[in-house]
């Protein structure tokens, strides 16, 4: 079985303030790839096109397998994919020269100072050897390892190994970001820090980012997009900037003293209401805000004690995915 | 230098070209390299040889008393076995310095999972063995046949253009000879230092494929009474090597071809076991 998903992020960039690239970041055109006998990926079929995708499923599902074919590290065993328009055939150097990558695990060289190694693999990919010091600077400035710059690699703890990574990934200025489990091990002020300095990034608008993980709240507090794998196939896409502009039209209101009278004029409204104990649910109708519903409520001396946009999160999106 | 910026920004500068970048590696790994005082001094030990040697070539032209002294002629006469025996000495002293720098040129990468830094960027597979195995090519050129050819200069602007032009083929040997012993133990480093993750036990291992297999082949040869048991002994095989090359008649059990065909064949080993090992990730099928 394959999924078709056609992502509807022309919709998103328009209401963006730089709109998405009209090539897909990511087009994945009935991609397998297989080890022995053993398929990992499945016939994936999509098209993405964020500024901020996540790559989401339990451990297993193939978000590293399908990151890793991506650049070009294993070979498609059947269909094929395009990073920022080019072939994962044919244009891996291409792609490896757009891409930034953090992998999952450690890869540090730790006999080596962070400024040393960031140079380095700025180098490698291209940058003169002076430019490449300064960026290294900039890079670790920019994660926050300033000062421990000139350290080896193998004296830092867990989470500043976690931005080290990150800094190389940075330091040549990729146009697509590629984080694999950028919080993994992290504590969780580290892992806060972690998800800011994504989302600062993101909001830089000069690169796009890729995240992968199995970690709800990471891909929720930065990503606009959302691809679930399981067991190697697509189990769900999700736009969530769409969904949560979407959700706010679903109210859930607690109140004091509501009647019939009053659902009934929300209903004349043209909403949609479902009633359960002193709370309210309701579907917004197009041209109805929320000031109208306040306004009914005061002319009815109804007391609004509590408001919500109820809305899907990506756990329960997760959650229906992996049932499905 | 200033950094005043701390927010991510993207590079529109200019790149280096796509083919000089294994140079780079070449230069961290350099640098690595001569941190380790041991290993500096033995580089700097290299060089006596070479410098007695010309010291050699000088006294042979210069102090004509000292055959008279000995009664011979031969005690300090510059030819093709003259040149043999510096390749030889200097070989030696490659093997030695490729033993104490070689095992930690992949070994760290590898044990540190950094293989998928490397390969992520437009930077490949073949490129990265070329930028290790060139510092220590670089390395190895600077104590053999770069010495060598310095030395062929200094005879033959001592002994003359005849004597230079009829021993022209010397210079030939001494590049080439020194070219496949290069080869070999840049390979055999390589491929060891990407098979096993400790940098001392890569060493050792470098050492005991050099003596081990000189030992096993004699062991062969005794037991079962052949003389094939020389294709095992890597030393053997360049010594054979090294005499066709440098016109010497030494009594050796392989021809020259068999020899050639014997490294070559190691050559490939090598490659094929840098190639299944030097891979961003590992498939476990």
């Amino acid at each position: 079985m394959s999924t078709v998903i056609q992502s509807g992020a022309a919709v998103i960039s328009d209401q963006q303030a730089a709109p998405a690239p009209q090539t897909p970041v990511i087009e994945l055109q009935g991609l397998s790839v297989r080890f022995g006998n053993r398929e990992i990926l499945k016939n994936l079929v999509c098209s993405l096109r964020g500024r901020a995708i996540g790559l989401l499923g339990p451990n297993g599902a193939g978000k590293s397998t399908l990151i890793n074919t991506l650049l070009g590290f294993y070979p498609p065993s059947s269909g094929s994919a395009r990073v920022l328009g080019h072939d994962i055939r044919s244009g891996t150097r291409s792609i490896r020269g757009l891409v930034g990558y953090m992998p999952e695990n450690d890869a540090l060289i730790s006999k080596m100072s962070a400024v040393a190694f960031v140079q380095m693999m700025a180098e490698l990919s291209g940058l003169p050897p002076s430019a490449a010091l300064e960026r290294a600077h900039e890079a670790l400035f920019c994660v926050g390892l300033a000062e421990a710059r000139y350290r080896e690699l193998g004296t830092y703890s867990l989470g500043m190994k976690q931005l080290a990574k990150l800094a190389q990934a940075i330091a040549h200025g990729p146009k697509l970001l590629i984080l694999d489990e950028p919080t993994n091990g992290l504590d969780p002020s580290a892992r806060q820090r972690m998800i800011r300095m994504i989302r600062d990034i993101r909001d830089s608008k000069q690169l796009q980012i890729v995240l992968c993980s199995h970690l709800l709240r990471d891909v929720e507090d930065t990503c606009e997009e959302v691809l679930i794998l399981k067991q190697g196939r697509i189990a769900h896409y999700s736009n969530l900037e769409e969904e949560r502009k979407a959700n706010k039209r679903f109210l859930e209101l607690e109140t004091y003293g509501a009647n019939g009278d009053f659902t009934e004029a929300i209903e004349k409204l043209g909403c949609e209401c479902a009633v359960t104990a002193n709370r309210l649910k309701m579907i917004l109708a197009d041209g109805i805000e929320i000031r109208d519903i306040y306004r009914l409520a005061a002319e009815r001396d109804v007391r609004i004690r509590r408001l919500n946009f109820r809305r899907d999160t990506l756990e329960d999106i997760f959650l229906k995915a992996m049932e499905n | 230098m200033a950094v005043y910026r701390r927010s991510y920004t993207s590079y529109t500068g200019a790149l280096t070209p796509a083919w000089s970048r294994f140079f780079v590696l070449f230069r961290y790994s350099r640098k690595s390299l001569f941190r380790s005082k041991l290993q500096t001094a033995l580089f700097v030990l290299s060089f006596f040889f070479p410098l007695l040697c010309l010291i050699s070539i000088y006294l042979a032209h210069n102090l004509s008393f000292l055959e008279r002294l000995t009664g011979s002629n031969r005690l300090l006469r510059i030819d093709n076995q003259f040149f043999f025996y510096f390749i030889y000495v200097q070989g030696v002293l490659a093997f030695v310095l490729t033993a104490f720098s070689g095992p930690g040129l992949i070994s760290p990468d590898i044990a540190n999972g950094a293989l998928p830094l490397y390969f992520c960027r437009p930077f490949s597979r073949a490129e990265y063995v070329l930028g290790k195995a060139s510092v220590l090519a670089i390395l190895l050129s600077q104590i053999t046949w770069i010495p060598g050819l310095i030395l062929f200069a200094v005879q033959g602007s001592l002994a003359g253009g005849a004597w230079t032009w009829e021993h022209l083929w010397i210079a030939g040997s001494i590049v080439l000879s020194s070219m496949i012993w290069i080869a070999i133990l840049s390979l055999l480093a390589m491929a060891l230092s990407a098979w096993v993750k400790w940098r001392v036990v890569a060493g050792a291992l470098l050492l005991a494929v050099m003596f081990f297999g000189a030992g096993f082949a004699q062991a062969i040869n005794a037991v079962m009474r052949v003389q094939s048991g020389h294709f095992f002994s890597i030393v053997y095989l360049m010594t054979t090597v090294w005499s066709s090359l440098f016109r010497l008649d030494n009594e050796l059990s392989i021809t020259p071809g068999e020899a050639w065909t014997a490294l070559l064949l190691y050559c490939a080993i090598c490659l094929a076991l840098l190639v299944r090992k030097v891979r961003a990730y590992e498939v476990i099928r």
